[in-house]
């Protein structure tokens, strides 16, 4: 191994195991998971960054072969741009962890809880998704993938004194098994054509269309599980709150991209074959999942949980954008495939960035306040500052508003698909549209979901006693917030500048890059043409600072203009209480009423004994009646069946055993 | 970007922000008229924005900073948006810069603070008027991207400047995508700039109240920031309704007579356009709340079938 890159990658894997290791010494001297642990993981997560530049920047492909796996069977690895960008990815929120992750655990440190085994499978989960993007061959890359999932079950499960945790962690262990043997058999299916596990091999392999669309199938439901796609994301807001808050960032930041960065590498690059009817797939599933996250992360009141059902509509926005991606580049159009695929590679890192910094602030009120419940919040601007402008920028960025960076890929995407006019099909042509408005109507509630957010838990007046004496957090838990928060600005006005980063990327997978896109220069995007469409983040950003400070110039600063405090209006009647506030329940009221038929309400009064009344509401998620409860009610049925062979007596054991032995032996000859 | 390129865009900015209160001054006067009132002067708006000004600005004592900061925000983000949208003049740099999907994002961006703003004092007039701005925005956004979309994708391009000169060299053509989506902006229009039947400007009965719940804790030049800007982005729909869709009269060039032209023929659609708002605010009476989501699935429903009877019909044609 001499490539700098590869050299960078392993060194991050081995600092990742080391903290791991380092972590188990925790029994002995707790400081031990603050003073070494977090920091050799973000020294991990530095090391994974740089490996990933260096692979973006040199586009260049190197390859190495582990001493590791079976005698006729060795791992390899190979780093190329798109596991580079996945690599940085996955190293920026890993860094800010490192910084964020010191002061956070520190509230462990006396509990109960078990460090050795939050720090050491931090380390290994963060090791093993590293390993996922490096992996070279089906197999280290299924043993890469399980030990990530087999990792994060266990932080999951951190908090396993709590039933529903236990309950999550085990329904993220089932989805997460189901979902590999679907990546495992999709492998399989690639492998038989092209002879061997080796992803080179695969690669050559020219499957024919069914069984091309059989691996298709197959990987999407094995990543589309991992990445929480409907209607497969059931286990995603359950499991990504359960989990501390700076394992919810990277779970929710990370391994979601990780997912992605799977079907990208076993679509776009091993079957490498585009047809419109995947595209339409993919298109379909990823707008169902990007409007019902957001309409279900829009009804729920507990902050984490809205979170994660928030990556489950951006995960659908990236999904659209493949899709759309699959539906251009299957009708020859490469310019618009590019743009669509790079606007997904955009969306993915955004998510990354600003999940995390969500996730962090999240964290941060759990960790000062101990609430989660926004309906308990309130006043947290004024209480907790730093956090409260560093989530303000997240809040700005996931709601895709113009200067942050979600706006970017939200605007890639749109422009890829105005070009819709382009293609010959009219199926697709009326399709587009749709998700367009799909993606637009989104875009308009996510903006909703996330002014309910700051505004129900930073503004206004605190709801709960705690919550009003809720204090600061460490420095190093805003440093985190604060790297992240300056990423979302840095990548929202100089779009340019990084899509050229990424444009490797492409270039690899598709051959071919963003030339027109970038074509002017550091200041412009312009995607197909420059008097086609253009957007200048820079200018806009620029100008919308002049014009604000203008205003502020010419009013703010005479002394004729002082402003005084006084009261609220109060109608002239009692002075309003904190109790009078709208809650974050009555502000998505009027949207639940709208689009009520998609969610299961139950509403009640109930008189409870001491005369007062009590209003419940309960809302859970259609999914559950509509799939899983009769696939459980399935599988519950058909165990009861078998078990009508389990009699308990051994010479029926034996004679079973027989039989499958004749049976076997019937196949074989 | 030359010097007479940043003079149109500097002048476009002007133009609008010095305008936006004569328009809703004439949309007051001619529904009062209609009312069998006098009314107030047309320049009554420069009057309260100037009397807004220079009084004392009162702030909360449960306001955070964000509160201070809202009005400018609000106020620049809208004050951008206008950029982009043609008035007088298609040679408009500003239109590169930022394209009508920009343009929608600024008023998003607008709106994001508003809301804020209006949660930030915590009274339950505040939270009701952010819940409710945002659960009518949600609806018409999307009918305003689709609409737009309509005429971006008829004209191959995003860039509004572009729009309108491509209108003006096609000529008149009657394109049912252009009906549809005229129609769905119209309705978009009149939700977003919370006027009758969604919103009552003039109302300050608490349960009807949407914007004028949030900016209920302003007040001096906090307040006159605000408002101004709500006459911004009414003048601002005027114009994409008035020079996108009926682009006559508008200036290609940036010569002195001609710029005059354009803005005199501004001047009249906006002048009829206001009149006409005038009018159906007359007529109309105020929906219910929860009769709104009607009035806006229309108007998505329109604008989609605008998109769709393009792509569909009108492509290949």
């Amino acid at each position: 191994m001499t490539h700098t890159g590869l050299n960078a990658a392993a060194l991050a894997v081995a600092l990742a195991l080391v903290s791991s290791f380092v972590s188990l010494f925790t029994v002995w001297s707790p400081r031990l998971l603050r003073v070494a642990a977090m920091p050799l993981f973000g020294l991990a997560g530095l090391a994974a960054l740089a490996a990933g530049l260096v692979a973006l920047a040199q586009a260049d492909v190197a390859t190495a072969e582990l001493p590791l796996g079976l005698p006729w069977l060795p791992w390899r690895v190979r780093l190329d741009a798109l596991s580079g960008f996945f690599l940085c990815v996955i190293g920026v929120v890993s860094a800010a962890v490192g910084l964020y992750g010191p002061g956070y655990v520190r509230g462990f440190e006396s509990g109960r809880d078990s460090l050795p085994a939050l720090g050491g499978f931090t380390g290994l989960f963060l090791a093993s998704m590293l390993m996922v993007t490096l992996a070279d061959d089906a197999f280290f890359f299924m043993v890469s993938w399980e030990m990530m999932s087999l990792s994060s079950y266990f932080l999951v499960a951190f908090h396993h004194d709590i039933a529903a945790n236990r309950r999550a962690a085990f329904m993220y262990l089932l989805m997460a098994h189901i979902g590999g043997m679907a990546i495992l058999l999709g492998f399989g299916v690639l492998a038989s054509f092209g002879d061997g596990l080796a992803f080179d091999a695969m690669r050559g392999a020219e499957p024919p269309f069914g069984w091309a669309s059989a691996a298709f199938a197959l990987s999407f439901i094995g990543f589309g599980m991992k990445a929480g796609l409907v209607p497969l994301h059931a286990w995603l807001p359950e499991a990504h709150p359960a989990a501390p808050s700076h394992i919810s960032a990277l779970m929710s930041g990370v391994m979601l991209k990780v997912a992605v960065y799977g079907f990208i590498r076993f679509f776009f690059d091993l079957i490498g074959q585009f047809h419109w009817q995947w595209g339409v797939a993919v298109l379909a599933v990823g707008g169902v999942s990007a409007l019902a996250g957001v309409l279900y992360a829009l009804m729920q009141h507990d902050l984490k949980r809205l979170l994660a059902y928030s990556s489950v509509e951006n995960i659908g926005v990236i999904f659209i954008a493949l899709g759309l991606a699959i539906l251009f580049l299957s009708a020859g159009h490469a310019t618009l495939g590019t743009v669509a695929f790079a606007a997904a590679l955009y969306h993915a890192l955004n998510h990354a960035l600003f999940k995390g910094l969500l996730f962090f602030g999240a964290g941060a009120i759990l960790h000062s306040a101990h609430e989660s419940n926004l309906d308990q919040m309130g006043g947290l601007l004024r209480r907790m500052p730093w956090t409260g402008y560093f989530s303000l920028v997240g809040c700005l960025s996931i709601s895709a508003l113009p200067p942050f960076n979600g706006f970017v890929s939200e605007w890639l995407l749109f422009q890829s698909a105005l070009q819709v006019w382009r293609l010959d099909s009219g199926v697709l042509r009326t399709l587009i549209p749709i998700s367009a408005a799909a993606l637009a109507l989104t875009g308009a509630l996510a903006a909703a979901c996330f002014v309910k957010v700051y505004g129900v838990a930073f503004l206004g007046q605190a709801r709960s006693r705690h919550v009003r004496r809720a204090r600061p957090v460490p420095y190093s838990m805003r440093a985190g917030q604060g790297m992240l928060a300056v990423l979302c600005l840095a990548l929202g006005v100089f779009p340019a500048t990084f899509l050229g980063l990424i444009n490797a990327v492409p270039q690899q997978i598709l051959g071919r890059g963003l030339n027109q896109t970038l074509a002017g220069g550091w200041l412009w995007l312009t995607p197909v043409r420059p008097d086609v469409a253009s957007y200048s983040a820079p200018l806009v950003a620029l100008t919308l600072i002049m014009l604000a400070g203008l205003a502020v110039w010419l009013l703010g600063r005479r002394s004729v203009f002082r402003t005084r405090r006084c009261d609220a209006w109060d109608c002239g009647f009692a002075p309003p209480t904190p109790r009078m506030q709208y809650t974050a329940t009555a502000f998505a009221q009027p949207i639940r009423r709208v689009f009520g038929l998609l969610f299961h309400i139950e509403e009640s009064v109930e008189n409870q004994d001491d005369g007062k009344p009590r209003h419940r509401l309960d809302i859970s998620d259609r999914t559950w009646g509509l799939l899983y409860l009769p696939v459980a009610r399935v599988v519950e049925g058909a165990a009861r069946r078998i078990s009508y062979l389990q009699s308990g007596n051994v010479r029926v054991y034996l004679g079973w055993t027989l039989v499958t032995l004749l049976a076997l032996l019937w196949i074989v000859s | 970007m030359n010097l007479t390129a940043l003079t149109l865009a500097l002048l476009q900015l002007s133009l609008y922000v010095a305008l936006a209160p004569l328009l809703a001054g004439w949309v007051r006067k001619v529904k009062a008229r209609l009312q069998n009132r006098r009314g107030a002067s047309v320049l009554q708006p420069y009057r309260d924005i100037y009397k807004l000004l220079v009084k004392e600005t009162l702030v909360a004592h449960t306001a955070s900073p964000l509160f201070r900061a809202a009005p400018y925000v609000v106020f620049s983000a809208t004050w951008l948006a206008t950029s982009a949208v043609p008035l007088v003049s298609t040679g408009l740099p500003a239109a590169m810069i930022a394209d009508v999907i920009v343009v929608a994002g600024l008023l998003a961006l607008a709106r994001f603070f508003l809301t804020l703003a209006g949660m930030d004092v915590g009274t339950a007039f505040g939270g009701m008027g952010a819940s409710r701005e945002m659960f009518i925005s949600a609806l018409a956004e999307p009918a305003m991207l689709m609409a737009v979309f309509t005429l971006a994708m008829t004209a191959h391009s995003t860039n509004m400047a572009s729009v309108v000169e491509y209108q003006l060299a096609e000529g008149t053509i009657l394109r049912p995508s252009f009906l549809f989506a005229l129609s769905g902006l119209i309705l978009v229009a009149i939700a977003e700039t919370g006027r009758i039947p969604v919103d009552n400007p003039a109302t300050h009965l608490e349960l009807t109240m949407i914007h004028e719940a949030m900016i209920l804790e302003y007040s001096g030049r906090h307040l006159a920031l605000m408002e101004w800007a709500a006459q911004l982005k009414l003048m601002l729909y005027g114009a994409l309704i008035a020079n996108v869709f009926l682009p006559w009269g508008i200036a290609q060039g940036s010569g002195a007579g001609e710029l005059a032209s354009g803005l005199a023929a501004a001047v009249v659609k906006l002048g009829l356009l206001g009149a006409a708002l005038a009018a159906s605010e007359t007529a109309l009476a105020k929906m219910r709340l929860f009769r709104i989501p009607d009035f806006l699935n229309l108007a998505l429903l329109l604008a989609l079938l605008g998109l769709l009877s393009y792509v569909i019909l009108e492509v290949g044609a």
